[in-house]
C-alpha cells in the first residue's frame, strides 16, 4: 500500500521572456503513495499549476526529474479548471473523446463509459449537449471523460473553482467520494483551504514564488470515512484550517 | 414549510402567462408584417416615381431608362436567350471563384495555424496584398492569362483570398487555449487538436467568412468582365454604356442585384441550417 506512485526530485522551473527570467519552482521534492489523496495549496500565482503541468508531462522541468511508477506511466488523468466539454458534441461523444484520440475505442470502453454515466447519475443526459447540463453535472461529465481513460494517477487543477459556492461544496464532496471509492491516487491543487482539508490525506504548502515546499501536513480527521462534507465538522478541522491559514498568510505578509 | 401555499396560489394564474405569450407572438408577427409591407411600399414607390418621372419628361429616359423599358428589354433578353448565356457565365465564374477562395483560404489558414514561423514570415505580405486595391492587378492578369474565363476567375479570387486567409487564421487562433490543453492531456497531438477542436469550433467563422467571400467574388468577376470578356453581365454593362444602351446597363445591374441577393441568401440558409442542427 505504501508504494510510491510518483516521485518528484528537485524540480526547478522558470518562465522566460525578453524582460528576463521568472523563477516559478525551486527544488520541489516529494513523493505520493498509491491510493493517497494529496492536496497542494499555496498563495495565488505561486506556480501550483506549473507543477501539475510538469507532472503531467506538458512542461519539461529545467532541472530535476519526475519519476513515475511503471504501472502509471502514460496513465495520467488531468482535470482542468473548467469542464471544457466541446459544445458541439453530445455528452456521450464528449466522454469518449480520450479513447477516440488514442484510437482505443472498444466495446469495453463503451461499457465502462456507460457504467460511469450510471454511477455518476448522468445516464439520462447521454445524448444531451453540454449546454443543457448544470455546472455540477458538466464537471461530473468532465470527470467521466478523465476516468474513462482509466488513469493510475489523477491530477486535479482547481477543478471546482469555476462553480458557484453551493455547487462547489456538493460537487467537490461528490467527486471526492467517487475518487476515494475508486482508490485512485490523486493530486488536487486548490486555493480553498477547507476543500484541501476535507478531501485529502496530506496537504503540501507551497511558498510564494519561486515556490518551494514550505510544509507537509498529514490530515487525520476522526470522521475520515464519512463524506467530505461531514469532514468539515470534524473536531480537528478548525485547528488544521488555522494552521494552514497561518502558513499561507505568513507567505503573504513575510517579505 | 410555507412554501407550498405560495406555489398553490400561483396555480390558478397559470392561464394568464399563456395569453401574454400569445399576445407577444401576435405583436411580433404584426411587427414583421408591417416591416415587410413598408419594404414593398418603398420599392413600389421608387419604381412608380421613376416611371412617372420618365413619362412626364422630368428625366430623360435615354439616359435614365424606365421600369417599363427595363422590363421590355428583359423579356427580349429572355426571348433571344442572351439572358441565360450572360447570367450563366457570370454565375459560373463567381461560383468557381468562390469555391476556390474558400478551399484555398481554409487550406492556407490551416498551414499558418500549424506553423507559427510560417505565419510570422507571411504576415507582412498578406497584409500588403490584402490592402492593395485588387482592381489594379486586373490588367496584369490580362497580359499574363489573356482575355477569357481564366482571367476573370483569377480576378474574382484575387479580390477576396487574402482577407479570407487573414480572417480564418485569426479565427483558428482565437480558439480557447485551454481546450487545446485538454486535447494534450488526453494524449492528442496537434492534428487531433485541429480536427477535434479548432475546425469544429471555427465553423461559424468559416460560414460568416463565406458570406463575405461570395460578395467579393462577384465584385472581382465583374471587374474582370469589364476588362477582359466578351460575355457576362460585366461585359453587358460596359458594352451598353459604350453604345449608349442604358436599358442594357440598368437591366444588367438589376440582374446583378438579384444574383448577389440569391447567393448571399444561399449561405444564409446554410448557416441557419447549421445553427439549427447544432
Amino acid at each position: 500500500m505504501n508504494q510510491s506512485v510518483l516521485e518528484c526530485k528537485n524540480i526547478c522551473f522558470s518562465y522566460h521572456n525578453l524582460n528576463g527570467e521568472t523563477k516559478a519552482l525551486t527544488n520541489i521534492s516529494f513523493q505520493v503513495n498509491r491510493g493517497e489523496f494529496l492536496a497542494i495549496v499555496g498563495p495565488s500565482g505561486c506556480g501550483k499549476s506549473t507543477l501539475l503541468s510538469i507532472i503531467a508531462g506538458l512542461l519539461k522541468p529545467e532541472s530535476g526529474e519526475v519519476l513515475l511508477n511503471e504501472k502509471e506511466q502514460g496513465h495520467i488523468g488531468y482535470m482542468l479548471q473548467q469542464d471544457h466539454l466541446l459544445e458541439w458534441r453530445t455528452i456521450w461523444k464528449n466522454i469518449l473523446l480520450g479513447p477516440e484520440i488514442n484510437k482505443t475505442l472498444t466495446k469495453e470502453k463503451e461499457k465502462l463509459a456507460d457504467k460511469l454515466l450510471a454511477d455518476y447519475g448522468l445516464s439520462k443526459f447521454k445524448d444531451k449537449k453540454p449546454c443543457e447540463l448544470s455546472g455540477g453535472m458538466k464537471q461530473r461529465a468532465a470527470l467521466i471523460r478523465t476516468m474513462v481513460m482509466e488513469p493510475g494517477l489523477l491530477l486535479l487543477d482547481e477543478p471546482f473553482s469555476a462553480l458557484d459556492y453551493q455547487t462547489r461544496l456538493s460537487v467537490s464532496a461528490d467527486i471526492g467520494t467517487i475518487i476515494r471509492a475508486s482508490g485512485i491516487t490523486a493530486i488536487l491543487i486548490t486555493h480553498d483551504l477547507s476543500e484541501a482539508i476535507s478531501l485529502s490525506d496530506r496537504v503540501l504548502v507551497l511558498s510564494k514564488r519561486p515556490a518551494r515546499i514550505k510544509n507537509d501536513i498529514p490530515i487525520h480527521l476522526t470522521l475520515k470515512d464519512s463524506s467530505p462534507l461531514a469532514a468539515r465538522n470534524a473536531p480537528e478541522f478548525q485547528d488544521l484550517f488555522n494552521l494552514l491559514w497561518k502558513e499561507i498568510s505568513d507567505e503573504y505578509n513575510g517579505t | 414549510m410555507n412554501r407550498k401555499p405560495i406555489n398553490a396560489s400561483h396555480a390558478p394564474l397559470r392561464e394568464s402567462p399563456l395569453n401574454a405569450q400569445q399576445l407577444y407572438i401576435k405583436k411580433h408577427h404584426r411587427h414583421h408584417h408591417l416591416v415587410a409591407m413598408l419594404r414593398l411600399l418603398v420599392l413600389i414607390s421608387f419604381l412608380t416615381i421613376w416611371e412617372c418621372a420618365g413619362r412626364f419628361e422630368i428625366i430623360d429616359t435615354f439616359f435614365f431608362s424606365s421600369p417599363c423599358m427595363v422590363l421590355s428589354f428583359f423579356t427580349e433578353m429572355l426571348r433571344d436567350g442572351s439572358f441565360f448565356t450572360h447570367t450563366g457565365i457570370t454565375l459560373l465564374e463567381t461560383l468557381i471563384s468562390f469555391l476556390l477562395i474558400t478551399a484555398v483560404s481554409i487550406l492556407f489558414a490551416t498551414l499558418l495555424w500549424y506553423s507559427k514561423t510560417l505565419s510570422e514570415i507571411t504576415e507582412p505580405f498578406l497584409v500588403v496584398l490584402n490592402s492593395l486595391p485588387k482592381s489594379a492587378l486586373a490588367p496584369l492578369f490580362i497580359v499574363w492569362l489573356g482575355t477569357g474565363v481564366n482571367t476573370i476567375i483569377v480576378a474574382g479570387i484575387s479580390v477576396a483570398i487574402f482577407g479570407s486567409i487573414i480572417n480564418l487564421y485569426t479565427g483558428f487562433k482565437s480558439v480557447d487555449s485551454e481546450k487545446l490543453k485538454l486535447i494534450k492531456t488526453l494524449g492528442g497531438n496537434r492534428f487531433d487538436a485541429f480536427h477535434k477542436v479548432v475546425l469544429p469550433s471555427s465553423i461559424p467563422t468559416i460560414l460568416s467568412n463565406m458570406k463575405v467571400n461570395i460578395g467579393l467574388a462577384l465584385v472581382g468577376v465583374i471587374i474582370g468582365e469589364f476588362l477582359a470578356a466578351r460575355r457576362g453581365l460585366g461585359y453587358l454593362i460596359i458594352y451598353g454604356s459604350q453604345v449608349f444602351q442604358l436599358n442594357m446597363v440598368i437591366t444588367s445591374i438589376i440582374i446583378l442585384c438579384v444574383i448577389a441577393m440569391g447567393l448571399y441568401q444561399c449561405i444564409q440558409w446554410a448557416e441557419h441550417y447549421y445553427k439549427k442542427r447544432a
